[in-house]
């Protein structure tokens, strides 16, 4: 349950949330995803009011969360073929994001066989290949490990291009990322401000 | 908010007053029929039961419809009520009907007749409305899910008879077909009392249901406002959980 | 359209893979019949009676494959992805249908050939082209009210029970139908043409709850 989370993002910057588990990061990212409804108030993404305006902005966003959204079945490259013809996108991007992120040798074999940071990059592969204006990274480095972090950054990192929203268990790490900082705590915004104002003291008591 | 308290008194007496009536006419005016004795007269309450009962089914379904149209959970709300109320008034017409082919035909229960087999059916898909709610936790997704169902089993209903009429070649005479029948005057005037009461019947019910409900929304409301969410005590199995 | 083959695609490929959902739904059809012949302890049946049996035994067959139909989406976050892309919804019912109809048409090639072996008294041969006409009629009512009723089930607690006793009331005019349709079919010197009547209501059924379904999938795959 969120309430009263009230917040403007420019275009191109970076929003980090910081807050406990359960206070509410995924369910303002599903959301913005347009995957939830919000039952009061007012969200726009890029000036489309959401839910009413949905369709018009799905194609432009990019969700990465828990569940990396891929059949465990069949191979990184079709669940990647899958999300290419669903978003209308050429076939050439798969390959391409494939080699970026260093998965074009295991790219064949079934999802399920692979290890969870493989699956994490395929799901970075998944969330990026539609060239998304609007990234949603739910704690987008969990199972990565350093040399991993380095392929995805330029995908996914602050040189991306996209406007982003993420979240992040450690939040020094979100902190140095971030234009700006929203602090849920059960639900509510405990602030809302830019890095270099946050308030050490705050950030604790919201992961208290 | 609607006040569906309005025009109430007024209605349950129109109610009682028809049903009484109907009640007098069934047993004084009524002529005996010559084959099947007494018992007949059951039909008076029997079939008007049954169409009142599938008319709410459809009415639930109209509802339903409107809810997903406009999104306002007081349309699905409506529609869970007359869903719920025409299957109190199907369970009436099932029982008066096997108590009726008991006493006409010696047997609790007669496939031979095509309405009665269809109404079991209808009866069947229409006991599954609640548990299918209840199984969902989140009270949008319980709307909106039940609302389809009731659209799509509000849709059912017609085709089922058409189905199951086409299938049965019936052994007994009908005494309703569809243009009115084949019913002497006396008869009919009763069957039209009879049906007249037991539509008002079910609307005052619906109405008296709709405003228990709408009330307990409003005085919940009011002591989350005035007291806080704690004071609210969640409720368990409830098609208008707020 | 595209949206459509792109998730029959998908679908087809992983049942291709997986293997689990179709080899099942054909042994319960053989193994029924095999309960049908000791329970009702005849070596063959015909009319009315074989018609019944064959249509029992492919609704429940199919029940196997309707309670399947959407798992993959639920556990595997396949529904998120679906809902992601900018794409028409209501694709995802006629992509599931139609993959529920091609399942359902692969068991019937092995499981009425089967029924023509073990139970039918009388040959299959003569009934075999009215039989295809009413058993594809079926087959679409049950492949849409299938898919119309798995995504309600999926969503709910009791997934694998809802399914059923939502459907099968649901199904029952388009089951009269193709019972009654085949009955006369199956009878040693019987018509060649299923009954008029019930390919008509069976015709009905069909497009009356496609088109409803189709018009209210998108309510249930909103969040």
């Amino acid at each position: 349950m969120l309430r009263d989370v009230s917040l403007d993002v420019p275009a191109g910057s970076t929003l980090a949330v910081l807050g406990r588990n359960g206070a509410g990061k995924s369910t303002l990212l599903r959301i913005l995803a347009t995957l939830l409804r919000p039952h009061a108030g007012e969200v726009r993404v890029f000036g489309e009011a959401l839910p009413r305006r949905g369709f018009a902005v799905r194609g432009r966003l990019g969700l990465l969360a828990h569940d990396p959204l891929l059949y465990r079945d069949l191979s990184g490259r079709e669940n990647l073929g899958y999300h290419a013809r669903l978003h209308g996108v050429a076939f050439e991007r798969v390959e391409e994001v494939l080699e970026a992120v260093g998965m074009g040798g295991r790219a064949d074999e079934p999802v399920r066989t692979l290890s969870r940071g493989l699956v994490q990059r395929l799901a970075v592969c998944r969330a990026v290949l539609h060239g998304p204006a609007l990234l949603l990274l739910d704690e987008p480095l969990a199972n990565l490990d350093p040399a991993a972090t380095e392929l995805v950054s330029p995908l996914i990192g602050r040189g991306c291009g996209a406007t982003r929203v993420l979240t992040s268990h450690d939040p020094q790490a979100a902190l140095a990322e971030a234009d700006l900082v929203l602090g849920l705590e059960d639900g509510r915004a405990a602030f809302v401000t830019s890095p270099d104002k946050v308030d050490a003291a705050a950030v604790k008591r919201l992961y208290a | 908010m609607t006040t569906y308290g309005r025009g109430l008194r007024g209605l349950s007496l129109a109610a009682a007053a028809t049903m009484t009536v109907a009640l007098v006419l069934t047993f004084f005016y009524a002529p005996l029929d010559a084959n099947q004795g007494f018992i007949q007269k059951i039909f008076y309450i029997h079939v008007p039961l049954a169409i009142t009962a599938l008319c709410g089914f459809v009415f639930g379904g109209v509802l339903g419809a409107v809810y997903l149209r406009t999104g306002d959970r007081k349309w699905d709300i409506r529609s869970y009520v007359a869903i719920h109320m025409a299957l109190i008034f199907g369970i009436g017409t099932l029982l008066t009907g096997t108590i009726w082919a008991k006493a006409s035909w010696g047997h609790w229960w007669v496939w031979s007749d095509p309405t009665l087999t269809s109404f079991l059916i209808v009866m069947l898909l229409f006991a599954t409305y609640q548990p299918l709610r209840f199984s969902i936790e989140d009270p949008e997704r319980q709307s909106r899910y039940a609302s389809v169902f009731a659209v799509v089993a509000g849709a059912f209903v017609p085709l089922n008879f058409i189905a199951v009429r086409a299938a049965q070649a019936y052994v007994h005479p009908r005494v309703l077909t569809l243009t009115g029948g084949n019913l002497p005057g006396s008869m009919r005037l009763t069957f039209l009392v009879a049906l007249a009461g037991v539509a008002l019947l079910y609307v005052t019910l619906w109405k008296y249901e709709m405003a228990a409900k709408s009330t307990r929304m409003q005085v919940r409301a009011l002591r989350r406002a005035l007291l806080g969410e704690d004071s609210v005590v969640p409720l368990k199995r409830s098609a208008a959980p707020s | 359209m595209k949206t459509v083959l792109t998730v029959l695609r998908k679908d087809l490929l992983l049942e291709l893979r997986g293997l689990e959902t179709l080899p099942a739904m054909i042994l319960f059809a053989i193994v029924t019949f095999v309960i049908f012949h000791f329970g009702l302890n005849r070596d063959t049946i015909d009319g009315q009676l074989a018609a019944g049996v064959l249509t029992v035994t492919l609704l429940f067959a199919a029940m196997l494959g309707i309670n399947r139909l959407f798992v993959a989406e639920r556990e595997q976050g396949g529904f998120d992805a679906f809902l992601l892309a900018p794409v028409d919804r209501s694709a995802l019912l006629v992509a599931k249908a139609t993959a529920l109809f091609l399942f359902l048409v692969v068991l019937e090639v092995i499981a009425v050939p089967a029924f023509g072996l073990l139970l039918l008294g009388p040959s299959l041969g003569p009934a075999l082209a009215g039989l295809i006409a009413v058993l594809a009629l079926g087959d679409v009512a049950l492949a849409v009210i299938g898919t119309l009723v798995s995504a309600i089930a999926v969503q709910t607690r009791a997934r694998d029970l809802i399914g059923p006793i939502i459907g099968l009331p649901l199904l029952l005019p388009a089951l009269i139908g193709m019972a009654r349709g085949a009955g006369p079919l199956l009878v040693a010197h019987g018509s060649s043409g299923p009954p008029g009547k019930w390919v008509a209501i069976l015709a009905l059924y069909d497009v009356v709850f496609a088109l409803l379904s189709y018009a209210v999938f998108d309510f249930l795959l909103e969040d």
